[in-house]
């Protein structure tokens, strides 16, 4: 413990023991957004076309809705995990940091229920939601 | 400690392409993550609300604005995309020769271009 710089108040502390979690959650994420956008790039090139009918009946299929629902919860918790890299380089008052980090939570799980829901209500609906609207 | 000496950062340095690469991992995926995940949601929630709500969204989608925005998330995502297979090969301790690691962070960019303009080529020629 030294005279109270940053540095000086955590040398001889050690390992925080979690400093490589962040770090490799982010390795497994960017490989799950691999795997999953190839899927996703490869498909809006071969469909048709972009239309309604088309892209609706398209991800109505249980294999594109689970890809779907799998692409939204990697990229969501890759996104995540950058911003709140950003966050930490760039926001540096201790009390605006966490009101940011608890924001970007509330955004990303928010934002990613959402789109999880609206891929289940229209594999689900097969078609009746053209009739609704 | 406002007035202590601070690190050198980005003025202080020769500029060099690894610095690019990097910049821009950090600038497309960031942007991805607060616009390209914006315009999934509002894709995805428009499909799920029917017809006239995806109509709204195709139309913007095809006004100069949003031509920007997809051409934009399009570049972002194989810029991140190439700038990101870099990161798994200097991961494994590779990459870090000198003249190794300058021809992919050149690479890695102009690459991203190719892809971008091959994919909008097949979209644009449907």
């Amino acid at each position: 413990m030294g005279n109270g710089t940053s540095i000086g108040k955590v040398r001889g502390l050690g390992s925080a023991h979690e400093g490589a979690h962040h770090w490799l959650l982010q390795r497994f994420t960017a490989i799950g957004n691999l795997v999953l956008m190839m899927w996703l790039v490869g498909s809006i090139v071969w469909l048709p076309d972009l239309g309604y009918a088309t892209v609706s009946e398209w991800l109505a299929g249980p294999v594109p809705a689970t890809a779907m629902v799998l692409l939204i919860v990697s990229s969501f918790w890759h996104a995540r995990l950058g911003l709140q890299v950003l966050v930490e380089d760039y926001v540096h008052n201790a009390g605006t940091k966490f009101g940011v980090i608890a924001l970007l939570n509330l955004a990303t799980i928010g934002g990613g229920a959402f789109a999880v829901f609206s891929v289940v209500r229209l594999a689900l609906s097969s078609g009746t939601l053209g009739g609704a609207a | 400690m406002a007035n202590r000496p601070l690190s050198p950062h980005l003025q202080i340095w020769k500029w060099g392409p690894a610095m690019l690469v990097s910049i821009l991992h950090r600038i497309t995926g960031d942007g991805m993550a607060l616009v390209g995940l914006f315009v999934l949601v509002w894709w995805l929630g428009a499909l799920a609300s029917g017809p006239e709500y995806y109509a709204t969204f195709s139309e913007f989608m095809v006004t100069p604005m949003g031509y920007v925005v997809l051409v934009g998330l399009s570049w972002a995502f194989f810029t991140h995309l190439m700038s990101g297979l870099r990161h798994f090969v200097l991961d494994i301790g590779a990459g870090y020769e000198l003249n190794s690691n300058r021809f992919w962070s050149v690479a890695s960019p102009l690459i991203a271009i190719v892809l971008t303009a091959g994919f909008w080529a097949f979209i644009l020629q449907r």
